[in-house]
């Protein structure tokens, strides 16, 4: 980037589609002139955070994918010096027993609860959008599961699905259902930490798919009207498609904490029984820290798949992100 | 619209929220329930007779780690903010070559798994012999928080009118005058909201806190209930009565600072 010239306006140069992007552009005559010192003063300013990344951020991840390609045992992690194995690490990984399970749930509970909890946002969205009595604070409320620590709703969910004493068994019993066992049988117990993780996502989804449909102009649907639209093609034909740019970034948004989502499992099924809940989130950790004898290398290598997974949903989202800009 | 269906969309609306917050009233609920009670089907619906026998349980076992989450929450909320703040001026007023790659960093650093990091930490942090130390934790709650601050500040700081950074200029005042008394008062507003989500990410914390402060002296309050689940799984009414003590940050959020609270999350996911 060339700023030698003082005089041009540097609009390509905002930032990388960054959280500045919907500030409106400062003008540009204030900021075309930068002399050496203002240089200075500016990375003086951000020279804390850049240590931070590298040392906090950076250094981690070289870590973790060093681990990756080395033989480390419980004494070379401690001590050090562990031989460099290469790509041994991942080939273990991908023959392991587990490998393509874990790849099956990690998809599987990601797209199925993306799908729930977006249609589940977007009906609320819809329905709160209409300004009620009351409807502020309701929709405030439907924030709490999302700023609830994981931990708390995780045991919490883990008590409602208990299959002796749990609320949803009491209730299917009412209701003249045989009892389920959520989280001790192998075929119901990804969809228990699934039924849980929708509920905790639905906030998340509700707050963004709103401020989409805030946006939209109510003069659009007046027109609509008169022309004779009914409700349902009202959605399809108006809303929906200028609903299309906030809805990538929800789904992709969602996509990319989705695929990390590790407490939940963890705590109310430890990818259990019998590996039935396992994810790449989960299978890491239970490699690393789950069993006596830690096996770090192989660990650090299913980290290191799900981050090039979750890179890849990351980029996407920035390209889409970049091109609404644009437009 | 009438006035009859406005009331019938309130009635709605409350209809929905009971149901999505039926967990949260069944985490109330048992954590009032006495222990002879809960395992009794069907369960109770309300806590009547209702016992604090649960509360007593948390008052008695749980102090030390509602300290630790608080002092962690503080340590994580002063590091964030000190790091955070700087950086959010510089990207959004004073233009740093390269602060465009720094920024999209910032954005990519937000979408790390949580478990590459944790495993990170956990061998650099043997190595310099802080696994289960507060200030080990603190720096790793840090980095849930620290780019969303940066990229919440630069958003804010960048909406400061010039003019009243221009009059501060002709004043003689310099750069770091004019952050601290004019940019950081303010900047109040996402001061608060980045202190708030910093403090309620540290407490939150689970993942950091089981693998580099899983063995240590001084234990968060996550990690309390966690061993609670592990431990007895019978006192039920003890683990929802801790559950329900760690909640108390995020309805202390909903209740004081709502409006900021959407402003994050909007914030932190549409624009970045």
């Amino acid at each position: 980037m060339s700023d030698t010239t003082g005089i041009q306006a540097h609009p390509s140069q905002r930032d990388g589609g960054g959280a500045a992007a919907a500030v409106p552009p400062p003008s540009a005559r204030d900021r075309s002139r930068k002399p050496a010192a203002s240089q200075l003063a500016a990375w003086a300013f951000l020279a804390p955070v850049t240590i931070y990344l590298l040392l906090f951020y950076a250094y981690p991840l070289y870590r973790s994918l060093d681990l990756s390609l080395r033989n480390y045992t419980v004494r070379s992690f401690v001590h050090g010096h562990a031989p460099f194995s290469g790509l041994k690490n991942y080939r273990i990984d991908i023959r392991d027993p587990t490998f393509t399970p874990a790849l099956l749930h990690t998809l599987i509970f990601t797209l199925v609860s993306i799908a729930f909890q977006f249609v589940i946002g977007l009906g609320l969205a819809m329905f709160f959008v209409q300004h009620f009595k009351l409807s502020a604070t309701l929709r405030a409320l439907f924030l709490v599961p999302w700023l609830l620590p994981l931990i708390v709703s995780a045991s919490t969910w883990s008590w409602m699905l208990n299959s002796d004493s749990g609320v949803v068994n009491s209730a299917l019993h009412r209701f003249g259902f045989a009892p389920v066992n959520w989280l001790t049988a192998p075929k119901w117990a990804l969809v228990s930490v699934i039924i849980a993780n929708i509920w905790i996502g639905i906030p998340f989804n509700l707050v963004l798919m709103y401020s989409g449909l805030q946006a939209i102009s109510p003069d659009i649907y007046e027109a609509a009207a008169l022309d004779g639209a009914n409700g349902w093609q009202r959605f399809w034909r108006v809303t929906f498609p200028l609903l299309r740019p906030v809805t990538a970034v929800t789904l992709l948004l969602g996509l990319v904490y989705t695929l990390k989502v590790f407490d939940i499992i963890w705590i109310m099924t430890r990818g259990g029984p019998a590996g039935a809940s396992t994810t790449f989130a989960t299978w890491s950790y239970q490699l690393s820290f789950g069993n006596l004898l830690p096996a770090f290398g192989p660990g650090a290598a299913v980290a290191n798949m799900l981050i090039v997974m979750t890179l890849i949903f990351g980029f996407v989202y920035f390209r889409i992100q970049r091109k609404q800009l644009e437009s | 619209m009438s006035q009859r269906k406005t009331w019938l969309k309130t009635g709605i609306g409350l209809v929905l929220t009971g149901l999505m917050l039926f967990p949260v009233y069944w985490m109330v609920n048992v954590s009032f329930t006495r222990d002879r009670d809960i395992r009794k089907s069907p369960p109770n619906w309300f806590p009547v007779p209702g016992t604090l026998e649960g509360y007593r349980a948390v008052l008695h076992q749980q102090e030390p780690y509602i300290a630790t989450s608080v002092v962690v929450g503080f340590g994580t909320v002063a590091l964030t903010l000190l790091l955070a703040a700087p950086a959010g001026y510089s990207l959004a007023r004073l233009r740093p070559r390269g602060g465009g790659a720094l920024s999209f960093v910032l954005l990519i650093a937000q979408m790390i798994p949580g478990i590459i990091m944790a495993m990170g930490f956990y061998a650099i942090f043997l190595n310099l012999r802080v696994l289960n130390t507060l200030p080990g934790l603190i720096v790793a709650d840090s980095t849930l928080a620290v780019p969303f601050g940066v990229l919440i500040f630069t958003a804010f700081m960048s909406g400061i009118p010039e003019s009243l950074l221009q009059a501060a200029r002709i004043d003689g005042a310099g750069y770091l005058r004019s952050f601290w008394s004019i940019v950081l008062p303010v900047s109040r507003n996402s001061i608060v909201t980045v202190s708030l989500f910093a403090f309620l990410w540290a407490w939150s914390d689970f993942i950091f806190a089981n693998t580099l402060d899983g063995g240590g002296r001084h234990l968060p309050i996550t990690l309390g209930i966690y061993h609670y689940i592990g431990n007895n799984n019978q006192q039920w009414s003890a683990i929802m009565a801790t559950a329900v003590v760690a909640s108390i940050p995020a309805t202390v959020l909903i209740v004081v600072a709502q409006r900021y609270v959407a402003a994050g999350v909007t914030a932190g996911a549409v624009k970045d």
